[in-house]
């Protein structure tokens, strides 16, 4: 069964999930590929910052701010 | 046959340095050049390609510090200039540099450059900071999967750098194995007819297969960048153009189009660099990020990130004006012991009384003035700008004001590029290179100048001083000084989101576009590097320019006043000229004069009012800040002539260096005209409205 998807910046701090779809625009797209976001990766929310936007996701061990605006088409599922 | 003729014409051995963002690539660079490249804990301190030599066994080296890339597919200037470096240049080799906490990602780029030239050495750096956390990196392990030497390295303490230079020596004389990259059988298939039709070709230097794959998927820029290093008519060759039509034929046949090869190709290196870090790479502590977590959730957090920024602003700036103090009294009183000295010296030496007057009331007055009110306050204030710098707070400043940025329409990395004007605008400037988005860059650029660099500084700090605050050094009154100084800091962080606001919605209109922002993980700042740094480098770079304008600066006043027209000075006439214009805005055409002739350096903007002042025959004695009060205030100053004057050193016009940098960061008259006019428009107009309110409340 497939499970449900979620945009990214939806997710709680210490969320942990998996991608499954970067529709992003192209040129931040490249930039997530290129930092290892490919899909299956496992990724975090870690921090929030104060007015709430961007978040910061823990990807194969670096801290990487998103806007929400971009994170809301990075398309993840729950890790069990 | 290329690379021969480059060896014959210079002993050199070229090098380049590769690494993402933030790995230490210029720390290794200094630790081996011996030069001293700008760094710190963030991405994006290296903008342009920087060369050093070294000589290692009676062989020289020149080293390319590039800037920090994730991917050689390039997304910005800086990542196509890394890019072109590696694919393009004649090199004799690579020093890859990878950050030993985050490997796995940066195995990414070790693999796409490995990908173009088996002719490089892993350099994996911050090995320290990964013991710390409990990271262990098999090395051997590593450069036997990789097949190139790896070596081991914390460059910040030095430690391993002879091993790179050994190993660099031993790859620059015989080649590595170095690993292969193996694509899924459809891509396979396509690159091979398009390798067989470049080997024929091209000259051996070239990498036929790395070319063939990215002839498949690549991009206009790389394109352009083939044209330029290899051929204009590159791709007029009817051979390649039908075997490359073939190829991607029968790649769309088995369903991938070109967008799909280039994630594709991404994604089989991503996997990769993951199956060798899960083989290389063992954590002995799986929460070693948590005491970076703990930090960051108080200064990121909703409730205490934004007033633990203020106060952390704060207490620099309380330290800075507190402890400055004491310095610049001694300094102060020393410049006057010895006036009296110098001044017997060149009556010794024969100077006429009318040169004599120039030389001590002109000259020497300035430049101890420049020195004792502009030295200790720099030489506090960057050492401890540095230290944050080298801690990781400045991304984290960044993530925390980007909402705002957002709102303005302009890109969140804006808020490194005005941390970096604090020190001086015209670097700043440079910095702002960091943006990827053309308009957002120009924002930041036309911005910079609404936070005052370091010139300025000590001019508000003194101003403050002087009319505010007075003179006793104890709690309550420095405290008053910082309260204050930050609220001026805030209005021009302000004015810079208004400003960027007001330009996107005119005359560069436009949505925000995506970004990525590191949050590098905390380091230790190394407190004895960065005092001697800081110290030496930029205080006295920016003391010793300060000096130089002050000094033909001096004489030129001098020669003003001394040359009448009319029976009256030339500077009097323009001080008389201006002066209509400059009451309106709460000053005098003194003021107004000092701006204009500081232009050179905005640190000499107060000596030459003084100067000025003095000029007019009101010979008096300076030994202290008390005594320039004076001064000021015998010549019609009030607490509206501080505030304003405060106002327009926050916004006039950018100093003659970064108009200069402008100039060269844009390319374009226009914009460095609209850099100027800008924040002059804005201080003129603010200034012009306090005025006028005061006045006709009837305050002053």
């Amino acid at each position: 069964m497939k499970k449900k998807l979620y945009p990214l910046h939806c997710m709680q701090i210490g969320k942990k999930v998996i991608v499954r779809k970067v529709e992003t625009e192209e040129s931040i797209k490249r930039r997530l590929l290129d930092i290892g976001m490919i899909d299956g990766t496992e990724i975090e929310c870690v921090l929030k910052s104060p007015f709430g936007d961007p978040h910061a996701y823990s990807i194969r061990g670096a801290l990487i701010a998103i806007r929400n605006d971009d994170a809301s088409s990075i398309l993840v599922e729950l890790k069990d | 046959m290329k690379k021969k003729r480059v060896k014959n014409k210079s002993s050199f051995l070229k090098i380049g340095l590769v690494g993402n963002p933030n790995v230490g690539k210029s720390t290794v660079f200094n630790g081996l050049t011996g030069l001293k490249q700008h760094t710190g804990n963030w991405p994006g301190k290296t903008v342009s390609n920087a060369s050093g030599a070294y000589t290692y066994h009676d062989r020289e080296y020149l080293l390319y510090d590039l800037p920090g890339t994730y991917s050689l597919i390039a997304h910005s200037k800086e990542e196509e200039c890394a890019r072109d470096f590696v694919c393009f240049e004649e090199q004799d080799g690579m020093i890859i540099v990878c950050d030993a906490v985050c490997l796995e990602r940066n195995l990414n780029l070790v693999l796409q450059t490995l990908e173009i030239t088996k002719k490089a050495v892993v350099v994996v750096n911050l090995m320290d900071e990964a013991k710390k956390k409990g990271i262990e990196i098999n090395l051997t392990k590593l450069s036997h999967i990789l097949g190139v030497p790896v070596v081991g390295a914390s460059a910040r303490s030095g430690q391993g750098l002879t091993e790179i230079m050994d190993e660099v020596e031993k790859m620059s004389t015989k080649s590595p194995r170095g690993m292969d990259i193996t694509y899924s059988a459809a891509i396979e298939k396509a690159i091979m007819p398009i390798e067989e039709v470049l080997k024929n070709r091209l000259s051996p230097n070239y990498n036929c297969r790395w070319l063939a794959l990215q002839l498949l998927h690549s991009d206009e820029c790389m394109q352009n960048s083939i044209k330029k290093y290899i051929a204009q008519d590159f791709f007029d060759d009817p051979i390649l153009k039908d075997t490359l039509q073939t190829a991607k034929t029968n790649l769309l046949e088995d369903d991938i189009t070109t967008q799909d090869l280039s994630n594709k190709i991404v994604s089989t290196l991503v996997k990769k660099a993951e199956s060798i870090a899960s083989q290389v790479v063992t954590y002995k502590n799986q929460n070693y990020q948590a005491k970076d977590r703990k930090i960051d959730s108080y200064i990121t957090s909703k409730k205490t990130g934004i007033p633990l920024m203020i106060l952390l602003l704060m207490f620099i700036f309380w330290l800075t004006i507190s402890l400055s103090n004491y310095p610049s009294e001694m300094l102060f009183s020393f410049f006057h012991f010895l006036e009296p000295h110098v001044q017997n010296f060149f009556v010794n030496i024969g100077i006429s009384s009318g040169f004599l007057s120039l030389l001590m009331d002109g000259v020497y007055r300035v430049l101890t003035w420049v020195i004792s009110v502009m030295l200790p306050p720099m030489m506090i204030f960057f050492p401890l700008f540095t230290l944050l710098e080298d801690l990781g707070y400045l991304p984290r400043i960044a993530f925390n004001l980007d909402h705002c940025f957002r709102k303005c329409h302009a890109c969140g990395k804006q808020a490194l590029t005005m941390c970096m004007g604090f020190g001086c605008n015209a670097v700043g400037v440079v910095g702002c290179r960091i943006i990827d988005s053309p308009r957002e860059r120009l924002i930041a650029i036309l911005t910079n100048c609404f936070v005052p660099c370091n010139g300025r500084f000590p001019t508000i700090i003194a101003i403050l001083t002087m009319f505010f605050v007075g003179f006793r050094s104890d709690l309550a009154s420095s405290f008053t000084t910082v309260i204050l100084l930050t609220g001026t800091i805030l209005i021009g962080i302000f004015l810079t989101m208004l400003i960027s606001y007001i330009l996107s919605k005119t005359l560069l209109k436009g949505i925000p576009s995506s970004f990525t922002l590191e949050l590098p993980p905390y380091r230790k700042p190394q407190v004895l590097r960065v005092i001697t740094s800081s110290l030496l480098d930029r205080t006295l770079h920016i003391l010793g320019r300060a000096v130089l304008a002050s000094i033909p600066a001096g004489i030129l006043i001098w020669v003003l006043a001394h040359v009448e027209v009319g029976g009256l000075p030339l500077l009097q006439h323009g001080t008389n000229f201006l002066n209509p214009f400059a009451e309106l805005i709460g000053m005098d055409g003194a003021i107004l004069m000092g701006f204009i002739l500081g232009f050179p350096a905005n640190e000499i903007v107060i000596p030459i009012i003084l100067m000025i002042y003095l000029s007019n025959g009101s010979l008096v004695d300076f030994d202290n800040l008390l005594a320039l009060r004076e001064i000021l205030i015998s010549n019609g100053w009030t607490w509206l002539t501080a505030v304003s004057m405060i106002l327009f050193s926050l916004m006039h016009f950018p100093c003659a260096t970064t108009c200069l940098t402008i100039h060269k960061e844009t390319g374009s008259w226009k914009w460095t005209f609209l850099s100027i006019v800008i924040p002059l428009v804005a201080g003129v107009v603010i200034c012009f409205l306090l005025t006028s309110v005061v006045r006709l409340l009837g305050l002053v």
